[in-house]
Formats: structure tokens, C-alpha cells, sequence
């Protein structure tokens, strides 16, 4: 039940642009078990969704660069697939690693049928005939709760709505039964109400198929209820993880604070200023020299901008890095849950 | 209470869109409410709810098919060529997509000058300085000016937005959905912002947006459409405590909350299916539908909005009975 299927291993990736070279992802490292929900969080430009579609395979050839001279992989089952063919790579893409995306329309194939579509992926990855194919495509539709799925099959994606879109690209992600599923923000694009029916649709597939999930999201809210662990990402690095409690109630990085911060309460009825974050996240051509929030942190202190922290860890989950937790930093003023001993 | 001052009346509102072939999209139909002077409305509701569409015929940038918007004692449906120009003074607006709604061959300082040269507020230096002051109001710099609206980033452009709209030192500031394209630290920052010069200069706003937890915390008073109707409308810490329409019940549940306990506790209302089409709508209640507690007269007669508690409006047949449930 809880054996590791993917690890990722001090990734980095840059992008060439005609400004320079962007650093997006810079030394990210995780690992997946089975049946297991990852949630990535983190503010738009933060690398999360270029982690995702680096595990995934999906970057352009021309302008990335992954460097492997650091030791980057991404191990999946033991196999690293940075050094996969392009062919092997479109064996696992689909069959074993399956990808939703956050807008349905445009990564639906607006000139196909619908069920030709989820039946395509099916016949890639196994050898079935057309029929077959067809008849376990009219399946998934009907899982992902389709109503009146046989004639939808023969239906165009423009004739569905934004939250139907969104379950027939889940049925077509699911087709093969993978083993990971990456859900790059499934529900940004939909109303909340449609969004509770996906989550609660993504959340009983997961049960039945025994799937990890990588849930890439900038809303807290979502991730409340359906993550197992949860990892911040600031300027192409992870900050801060730790479990759902963790996160929520201990969380030790300013930056997750002040993510959990800007968020209005509902349940509260007070009406004070929101906390709010100063400035905008830095410049990936050239990141700063030491932490890359240090310039919007209220905390920040002198170290800050000249070293990158090392990792604090707090539990088996649980780990931070800020200069905050080093022995000799100022805590006064520190709210006093953020302040705990490492080990 | 004081006695306020109603800025806005909208009277049985309807916009209506010809989608050919005797089809009729009936985005607002019969949508009524009051602003006062200096207070925040919220609207709220789905996508395809008519909200959008409710805020543009408030500002007059859709033609009424039907009804009144009432501002400071005129219809601004009435109103000539001159004196729509007067209104526009009065009243702006603040549109979702700082990428489409910002001129891209014009700079900052132009777009935000263009309506003090439309009004002839200002000329020369003192136009210059006007534009400054609103560049540092709305948190950017002087120099920012020359600049061309590409090279800022979606916060920054929605400021740039905010500074236009205030420019012309209006009343009344429709803000159509001016957070849901930000990042959540940056609309943070826009609230704020939109909440500080509220209390500077006592302005009015018709605050759209689907961001529930957002409405409720920058809102004095809030309405939840469905389907181009108002289905409840309250003071919204009632609406958020007391929520009495079912679909506003089922919408309240389906907010995430960011509190892992929380959402544990919370027992979410599903509802089942999808918007209708709001074309050539079916008569009778527009969510009997999707309703658990539908009955046979939901589906025959639209009912109409009316005071369960003070000040709290609620359009349900059955919202009695279903009180205590």
C-alpha cells in the first residue's frame, strides 16, 4: 500500500527567452506513495505547473533545459524517466501517468467526437479492437457521471459545458486506469458548486483505482479537504511541506502565513483589512541572490538575502526552510506557533 | 436607523438577448434592488447567472429591454447624448480582464487621462499631477506613467484600471469581477485598496464577483442571482449566517474553506446537474429544477422576492416551511 512510485530528485529547469534564461524550477525535491494525495501550492509563475509537466514529459523541446549535471530525476518505479525516449515516454504518458488540465476546451480536440477521444487513448495503450475501445470509452463517461452517455459520445466538445468538458477529460485521463494522476488546477476554471461535483468525482475514482494524485492548485480551500500532504512553492523552490494539520494550523514559513492570511474567513464576521502581501514575486532571469521571498517578509533579516536557509525539519512531514528557525535567529514578535524547535 | 440616501434604484430590470430564431436569452429578467449612498452591494451567483450582465445595464453599456435604473432620481435609460455624458462622470466601471480592458497602444498616463480630456477636468500641468496623484492612490509611481499597460503585471494592470475609473472622481463604481483574474496574495492587495478609498471619498460600488468569501467580506448587502433572478438577498453577514433559498444553501456549502477541521465538519448540500440554458427559460421557479424541495407549484409560478426577517428577501415558495429544516 504505501510504496514510494515516484521521487523527484533535485529538479531544475529553465526556459531560454529572449530576456534571458528564466530559472523556473530550481531544485524541487518530492516523492509519491500509492493511493497517496500530493497538493503543490504556490502563487502563478511559482514552477508548479512546470514540475508538473516536466514529471509528465510535456515541456517544449526547444527552449528547456533540464539540468541533469546536479543529479535531477525523476524516478518512477526506480526508472528515471529523464532519460526515457521520446517513444517510451508516450508509452507511460496516458497509461500510467495521466494528466488533467486546468481549461478543458483547449486541450480537448475541438474536431473530434468525444468519444472518439477517450477511445483513442484507449487503443494507444492497449490492444483492443475499435469496438472494445468504444464500448470501455461509453464505461468511463458513464463513471465520471455523464448523463445520457451514449448519445454524449457522439457529441463535439463545444456542444458540453465548461464542468461536462472537465469530466470527459477525467474519463479520458482515466481511461487507462494510471497509477499517477496530475490535476493541474481541475476547478480554477469552474464554478464552485460544479467544482465540489469534480472534487468529490476526482476523490472516489482516486478510492476505487487506488491512484496517487498530484493536486497542483492555488486554492487553499480545495486543498483543505481533499490533500494527505501539502508542499508550498516560492519563486521555483518548495518552502515549506508538511501534512494538512500541519500546514493549516503549525505552518512555520511567512510565506505560507501569509497565503493562509490573505484569505477572507467566512466564518468569521469581522471586517478588518485583509492581510496582504507587499510587492510581486521576483524575477526568474535573475532570482535573488538568497531567500526569493526575503524581499516581501516581514521578518526578513540581513542573512536572508545573501544565503538560501537550509531545511528545518520539524516531523517526519514536516520540514521549512527559513532563517527563522536557525538557533541564532531573533523570534520576537514571532507568533508563537511558528516557533518551534527543529531536530 | 438613519435615513440614507438611495443612489441607485433598479426597478424590475430586464436585458434580453435576440439569439435568432424567435430564441430569447433572458439574462436579467425582473431584477430589483436599491443602492445607498456610500455602501457596498455584492451580487453573487454562477457563471451564466446574469450578474456580468446586470452590472453593464446598471452603467448603461447595454440597452434595458425591460425596467428602470434609477440613478440619483433619473433613469439613465432616459437620458440623451449630453446627459449620458454627465452620468458617465458619476458613475465607472472596473472590468474583469486587465489584459483586454487597457488599450495597448496608448500609456498608462493617457488611459488614465482619457477621461479627464473627455470631461475637461483638467489641462496641462494640473492634468499631469492629477495622473500622478492617482498613480501613487492606487500604489504605483509617478514614472509608471510613460510606460505602455504590457509591461505590468496582472495586479498591476488592474490598478492601472482602478486609477482610471477613479480619475474622473465618481460616485459610483461598478467593479465587475475585478479580483478573479489575481493571484490571491495580489487580491488581497486590490480589496484592500478598493476598501481604503471607499472610506476616502465615500464612493458607492456594485461589487460582482463569484469569489463568495471575497463578496462577503468587502459587501454591506449582498444578492445571489440564479438564472437572472435574485433568489435571496440580505445584509450579508445574515446572508453567510442565515442563508434561507435552498440553491443559496447548496452554494454556501460548496464553498472550500481553507481549514482542514472545518471542512471535515462541514456537511455539504449536494445540488445535482448543471445551470440551464437561459434561453426561452421554463416558467415557474428557474432552480425548481435542481430544487430537492420542489413542488408542483414551484414549477408554475416565479416567485417573487419577499421579507422573511428585516431586511432579509428571499424568492422561494416554500421558505416558510423549510425555516427550521
Amino acid at each position: 500500500m504505501n510504496e514510494t512510485i515516484l521521487e523527484v530528485k533535485n529538479l531544475h529547469v529553465s526556459f531560454k527567452t529572449y530576456a534571458g534564461i528564466s530559472h523556473a524550477v530550481r531544485g524541487v525535491d518530492f516523492d509519491l506513495k500509492k493511493g497517496e494525495t500530493l497538493a503543490i501550492v504556490g502563487e502563478s509563475g511559482c514552477g508548479k505547473t512546470v514540475t508538473s509537466k516536466a514529471i509528465m514529459g510535456l515541456l517544449p523541446k526547444q527552449n528547456t533545459m533540464i539540468d541533469k549535471k546536479n543529479g535531477a530525476q525523476i524516478l518512477f518505479h526506480g526508472e528515471d524517466l529523464l532519460g526515457y525516449s521520446e517513444k517510451k515516454m508516450t508509452e507511460i504518458r496516458g497509461s500510467k501517468i495521466s494528466m488533467i488540465f486546468q481549461d478543458p476546451m483547449t486541450s480537448l480536440n475541438p474536431t473530434m467526437k468525444i468519444g472518439d477521444q477517450i477511445a483513442e487513448s484507449i487503443l494507444i495503450h492497449n490492444k483492443v479492437s475499435k469496438e472494445q475501445a468504444h464500448k470501455e470509452a461509453l464505461e468511463m463517461l458513464e463513471l465520471v457521471k455523464i448523463p445520457n452517455a451514449p448519445q454524449r459520445m457522439k457529441q463535439y466538445p463545444f456542444e458540453f459545458s465548461g464542468g461536462m468538458r472537465q469530466r470527459a477529460m477525467i474519463a479520458m485521463a482515466l481511461a487507462c486506469k494510471p497509477e499517477i494522476l496530475i490535476a493541474d488546477e481541475p476547478t480554477t476554471a469552474l464554478d464552485v458548486t460544479i467544482q465540489a461535483q469534480i472534487m468529490d468525482l476526482i476523490g472516489s475514482l482516486q478510492k476505487e483505482l487506488n491512484m496517487a494524485v498530484i493536486l497542483v492548485t492555488h486554492d487553499l480551500g480545495v486543498v483543505a479537504s481533499v490533500a494527505d500532504k501539502i508542499q508550498v512553492m516560492y519563486a521555483g523552490k518548495i518552502v515549506e511541506r508538511g501534512n494538512v494539520d500541519e500546514i493549516f494550523y503549525r505552518s512555520t514559513h511567512p510565506y505560507t502565513r501569509a497565503l493562509l492570511n490573505s484569505v477572507p474567513k467566512i466564518h468569521t464576521n469581522n471586517k478588518e483589512t485583509l492581510y496582504s502581501l507587499k510587492g510581486t514575486p521576483p524575477d526568474l532571469i535573475h532570482p535573488p541572490e538568497g531567500c526569493s521571498f526575503a524581499p516581501r517578509c516581514e521578518y526578513g533579516m540581513k542573512i536572508c538575502r545573501l544565503k538560501y536557509p537550509r531545511e528545518t525539519v520539524f516531523s517526519d512531514s514536516q520540514t521549512c526552510a527559513c532563517w527563522l528557525h536557525h538557533p541564532k535567529a531573533d523570534t520576537k514578535g514571532l507568533p508563537e506557533t511558528m516557533i518551534r524547535g527543529g531536530r | 436607523m438613519e435615513e440614507r440616501k438611495v443612489l441607485i434604484e433598479v426597478k424590475d430590470l430586464k436585458k434580453y438577448f435576440n439569439v435568432g430564431r424567435h430564441k430569447m436569452l433572458k439574462a436579467v429578467d425582473g431584477v430589483n434592488f436599491k443602492i445607498y449612498q456610500g455602501e457596498t452591494l455584492g451580487l453573487v451567483g454562477e457563471s451564466g447567472c446574469g450578474k456580468t450582465t446586470c452590472g453593464k445595464t446598471v452603467m448603461g453599456l447595454y440597452e434595458a429591454t425591460g425596467g428602470q435604473v434609477i440613478f440619483d432620481g433619473v433613469d439613465i435609460h432616459s437620458l440623451n447624448k449630453k446627459e449620458k455624458k454627465e452620468f458617465t462622470k458619476r458613475a465607472q466601471i472596473i472590468f474583469q480582464d486587465p489584459y483586454s480592458s487597457l488599450n495597448p497602444r496608448m500609456t498608462v498616463g493617457d488611459i488614465i487621462g482619457e477621461g479627464i480630456d473627455i470631461h475637461k477636468l483638467y489641462t496641462g500641468k494640473e492634468r499631469q499631477e492629477k495622473i500622478y496623484e492617482l498613480l501613487e492612490l492606487v500604489g504605483l509611481n509617478k514614472e509608471h506613467a510613460l510606460r505602455f499597460p504590457h509591461e505590468f503585471s496582472g495586479g498591476q494592470r488592474q490598478r492601472i484600471g482602478i486609477a482610471r475609473a477613479l480619475a474622473i472622481e465618481p460616485e459610483f463604481i461598478v467593479c465587475d469581477e475585478p479580483i478573479s483574474a489575481l493571484d490571491v496574495s495580489i487580491q488581497a492587495q486590490v480589496v484592500n485598496l478598493l476598501i481604503e478609498l471607499q472610506k476616502k471619498r465615500n464612493l458607492t460600488y456594485l461589487f460582482i464577483a463569484h469569489d463568495l468569501s471575497m463578496v462577503k467580506h468587502i459587501s454591506d448587502r449582498v444578492g445571489v442571482m440564479y438564472l437572472g433572478n435574485m433568489v435571496e438577498f440580505a445584509e450579508s453577514d445574515e446572508l453567510y449566517d442565515h442563508p434561507l433559498h435552498p440553491y443559496t444553501k447548496a452554494l454556501m456549502s460548496a464553498i472550500p474553506i481553507p481549514d482542514p477541521d472545518e471542512e471535515k465538519r462541514k456537511k455539504r448540500i449536494p445540488i445535482e446537474g448543471e445551470i440551464p440554458s437561459p434561453v426561452n427559460p421554463k416558467p415557474g421557479c428557474r432552480f425548481a429544477a435542481r430544487c430537492r424541495f420542489a413542488t408542483e407549484k414551484c414549477k408554475q409560478a416565479t416567485p417573487e422576492l419577499e421579507e422573511i426577517t428585516q431586511g432579509h428577501f428571499v424568492a422561494c415558495h416554500r421558505v416558510r416551511e423549510l425555516q427550521d429544516k
